[in-house]
């Protein structure tokens, strides 16, 4: 389906990865500028349509899914059981809270999703929790790049938050999803929403599902056996999502992986330039110390 | 009895009697003034008085109620000890002994009933920085208290009057005129020692004094000249002024918990302890009280030490925004978990800390507000532990490289610990493995492996530390992590079995023998918990890939169950909490428990059935 990134030959990005990157950033935009509009009071609702609103301001008309807004434990997603557990309720953010941003526009037809971790006031836990996640971001990375299978990179993954002394999160997602496929979408004038989702992008799933279940792939990446096959070439949004007791954190940003032979072109994070990245470099978190995969995870970010 | 070296005693004269004041540690640092109750003298403070100044470094002054004691005697009695009088008492003894700084008043029993005095009247605001209440409520509040129940009453509040009615027969007592002193002067006050070492296992030594039957004699009095006015006519606006520290022993067989439920709407800044403990707490646990009162104490002192500072930049406004952090170091995280109130403050060690179950102990209790020690053979996952525990919500952790089979480094690691951190609280002794296969394929290597770690471990662990509380004298409690495994036969873990088994029943038997020193001990028996013992878990009988191979698919087996290691952690602070003896927690485990005690031959012959491996 997704042909577009097979084609980076080099580090200069087609003018398509450069839609995805534009929207991308413009989602993470929303969500600082949201974030730093919170005051104790709004509640998580308020939250989703500060979002909305801020993007429709920006000429967006479509989504992959309806903004989200988690608030305290349910950052955590503590107690969740059914799928609608995850829109926004009426819980009031209170001083010393974490919580969590999940936006997903539709820009000019390329699509983003990406997940902002914050707190009111200082949260020295929920920092820590991000600054772990780096460790995850690396990894992700670098199995992929060596074409692992993504059911193994994520057990992996799972692993390595169980050595970090933490839950995996994203467990409590639909099909229990570290990452899925995101694409271009054609502009309509009508777009619906099922469930929160953009129909027009849940097409899009829904026929990578029907391709990749002829040729052996899916566009879900999940722990079970239909994701037991190598990266497949496309966008993947991937959003690992720790949880410690009541306080979660993730991100979430676009991983291109192409089908380039090239170990370092065959798979790259679409943009370094996001507010958790830079925020791993201000600390000078990590880069070095999950170098290797055995100590990783034990030595982040000291 | 005696108080400890280096007391100075004072006289300070108030409403025409002389009060015996005693004073202990420098002056100049935060006072805190412990008032006796009935029937006592200030000397049922002496073991917590001398920890409060030697580890504390308190300025503790201690003083004789009227007519008690080597305090003055009232004349006449009746009237004589009012609330009123004892409050003129109280400001007396505190401008003599502190003059310019605000006191932490700590109260016990009658000692209490009066503080909620002093810190509910309006001549004492700015007189007391904190107050600490132990088996002794406001008798307004109580006043309070009953006429709800009376006015309204449901099926519930109705028990709760009953219970607390029955809880008061004492009182009653001391309100028929000259037979309760009859009694002190006479038989009582010569059983009362005895009584009190049976019945609230207060330990023997130069407690009660020789004072004792005067003190009970005149204290009477209290009761006689304040209870009923009191309860009859509660004062509407006994808010108090200060933070409070609610201290209830959860075994006062003189006052009921429920009596503090509404205690929130009477004071603004509320903690809430709890200790399973009888009503003479100031004997039997001076160790706890002395760290709650000095971490209280503490607290208060700094908060009141920022707001100084934020009214000295700001002139009263906050600088900033009122949400963000405030001033001074980064915000510790308060201690939120439910057993907050239980295991604040207390020392808790856990071994097996570096993963699963260990691990999620020490989290929880470290959201409790419990001082972690993480043991784990691994150093790093030991650190990580104790780094997260932090972040968690305890106020100190530690990390200890120790495996626990190995008995010259347990004795070291008990006597560091003591040195270092004073006597374990809560010991788990969690860490254990995994081994599976025929019994004839299990070589004597391997026996000796599984039974060093898992039965050894636990031994070596209750022998050091369960002694330490034993010396200790002051109560405390020790978890076992057995297993389903310990009744639920297997033909694929006749070791492991064996080795749960075996602390299953030593469980049971120390609980038996440490029951009179108030030592809880608890089995707990998990189940299929998602850990990784299936990973690092021996296979014996195959070859190493076979082996590898059945660790990934017990590992698999162990995920599609997923029942998560916290929950394990939940049940194991709950049987703390409750002095369970033996809890099986998954459903699994509850149900192959059941088998064992109504249908063992079923279980015999589920033993049969082979694992899906």
């Amino acid at each position: 389906m997704t042909t577009a990134p097979t084609t980076a030959g080099t580090r200069e990005l087609s003018a398509e990865l450069r839609g995805f990157r534009r929207v991308q950033r413009l989602a993470y935009d929303c969500a600082q500028a949201v974030a730093a509009e919170l005051r104790p009071g709004v509640t998580e609702r308020e939250a989703a349509r500060m979002q909305r609103e801020w993007l429709r301001e920006r000429g967006v008309r479509d989504w992959f899914h309806l903004p989200f807004a988690w608030f305290g434990d349910r950052t955590a997603f503590t107690g969740f059981r059914f799928p609608l557990q995850f829109f926004p309720t009426d819980r009031r953010l209170e001083p010393g809270m974490p919580f969590i941003l999940d936006l997903a526009p539709v820009y000019e037809g390329y699509t983003a999703d990406i997940g902002f971790s914050g707190a009111l006031g200082a949260h020295p836990l929920q920092e820590r929790l991000m600054a772990d996640l780096a460790a995850h971001r690396e990894l992700i990375l670098r199995e992929v790049r060596e074409r692992r299978s993504l059911r193994e990179i994520y057990a992996d993954v799972d692993r390595l938050m169980v050595r970090q002394g933490y839950a995996n999160r994203h467990r409590a997602y639909p099909f229990g999803v570290i990452a899925h496929k995101v694409d271009r979408v054609r502009e309509r004038r009508f777009s619906p929403r099922l469930f929160g989702f953009g129909t027009q992008s849940l097409r899009g799933l829904v026929s990578d599902a029907l391709h990749g279940h002829r040729e052996g792939w899916s566009p879900l990446w999940s722990p079970y056996r239909f994701s037991d096959h190598p990266p497949q070439p496309g966008l993947w949004a991937v959003e690992p999502h720790l949880g410690f007791r009541g306080t979660g954190a993730k991100f979430e940003e676009i991983l291109v992986v192409t089908d380039s032979a090239d170990p370092g072109e065959s798979a790259f994070w679409l943009d370094d330039d996001l507010p958790h990245v830079r925020g791993w470099a201000g600390k000078g978190a990590t880069k070095d110390t999950t170098a290797t995969k055995d100590t990783a995870g034990k030595a982040e970010g000291k | 009895m005696t108080l400890p070296e280096g007391v100075r005693e004072r006289r300070v004269r108030t409403g025409g009697i002389e009060l015996c004041v005693a004073e202990l540690g420098e002056p100049g640092r935060p006072t805190v003034v412990l008032v006796h109750g009935y029937p006592d003298s200030k000397e049922v403070w002496s073991e917590v008085a001398s920890r409060l100044v030697d580890r504390h470094g308190f300025h503790v002054v201690l003083y004789d109620v009227r007519g008690h004691g080597r305090s003055g005697v009232p004349r006449p009695l009746r009237g004589g000890f009012t609330l009123e009088k004892l409050t003129d008492d109280f400001l007396a003894v505190v401008d003599a002994v502190s003059p310019d700084r605000p006191v932490h008043l700590v109260g016990h029993d009658w000692g209490s009933v009066q503080s909620w005095e002093f810190v509910t009247v309006e001549r004492t605001r700015g007189r007391i920085a904190s107050f600490t209440s132990m088996s002794g409520p406001s008798l307004d509040h109580f006043g309070h208290w009953i006429n709800k129940r009376l006015t309204r009453p449901t099926p519930r509040r109705v028990g709760q009057l009953l219970g607390q009615g029955a809880k008061s027969w004492y009182v009653y007592l001391l309100h028929t005129p000259v037979l309760p002193e009859l009694a002190w002067r006479g038989p009582l006050g010569k059983r009362w020692p005895g009584i009190l070492r049976r019945i609230e296992k207060v330990p023997a030594g130069d407690y009660p004094t020789p004072s004792l039957a005067s003190d009970a004699a005149n204290g009477a009095w209290l009761y006689r000249d304040n209870v009923r006015p009191r309860l009859r006519r509660p004062r509407a606006d006994a808010h108090a002024h200060a933070p409070v520290q609610l201290i209830t022993p959860s075994g006062d067989r003189f006052l009921s918990e429920r009596l503090y439920d509404e205690l929130a709407h009477w004071v603004p800044r509320l903690t809430r302890r709890t200790i399973p403990a009888g009503h003479w707490i100031p004997r039997t646990r001076p160790d706890r009280l002395a760290s709650w009162i000095d971490d209280f104490v503490t607290s208060v002192e700094r908060d009141q030490e920022r707001e100084r500072e934020r009214t000295r930049e700001g002139g009263g406004e906050v600088a900033g925004e009122a949400w963000s952090d405030g001033v001074g170091g980064p915000a510790r995280k308060a201690a939120t978990g439910r057993y907050a109130e239980r295991f604040g403050g207390q020392l808790v060690l856990v071994t097996g800390a570096g993963s699963g179950i260990g691990r999620a102990t020490a989290f929880a209790f470290a959201e409790a507000g419990a001082r972690v020690i993480a043991v784990d053979r691994d150093a790093e996952s030991a650190s990580r532990t104790a780094e997260l525990s932090l972040l968690a919500g305890a106020p100190e952790a530690w990390a200890e490289a120790v495996d626990v089979s190995d008995e010259q480094a347990m004795e070291t690691l008990a006597a560091k610990v003591h040195a270092e951190h004073g006597v374990v609280d809560v010991l788990v002794n969690n860490a254990g493995i995994g081994l599976s296969g025929s019994f004839f394929d299990t070589t004597p290597e391997d026996w000796r492996r599984v039974l060093d770690v898992n039965l050894w471990g636990v031994i070596h662990g209750c022998r050091l530390f369960g002694r330490q509380m034993a010396e200790r004298g002051q109560g405390g409690h020790i978890v076992n992590t057995a297993s389903a495994a310990a009744y639920q036969p297997s033909k694929a873990l006749p070791a492991y079995s064996t080795s749960k088994a075996a602390v299953l029943m030593l469980s049971e038997c120390l609980r038996a023998e440490l029951a009179d020193q108030d030592i809880g001990v608890t089995a707990i028996c998990p189940g299929l918990v998602n850990t990784n013992i299936t990973a690092t878990a021996s296979f014996v009988g195959v070859d190493a890939q076979e082996e590898r191979r059945r660790q990934k698919r017990s590992t698999r087996v162990y995920g599609l169950r997923n029942y998560p290691p916290e929950k394990v952690a939940d049940a194991v602070l709950r049987a703390v909490a409750l002095d369970r003896a033996m809890v099986p927690v998954t459903p699994e485990a509850r149900v192959s428990y059941a088998l064992a005690r109504f249908l063992p031959r079923a279980l015999r012959a589920l033993a049969r059935v082979g694992p899906p491996l």
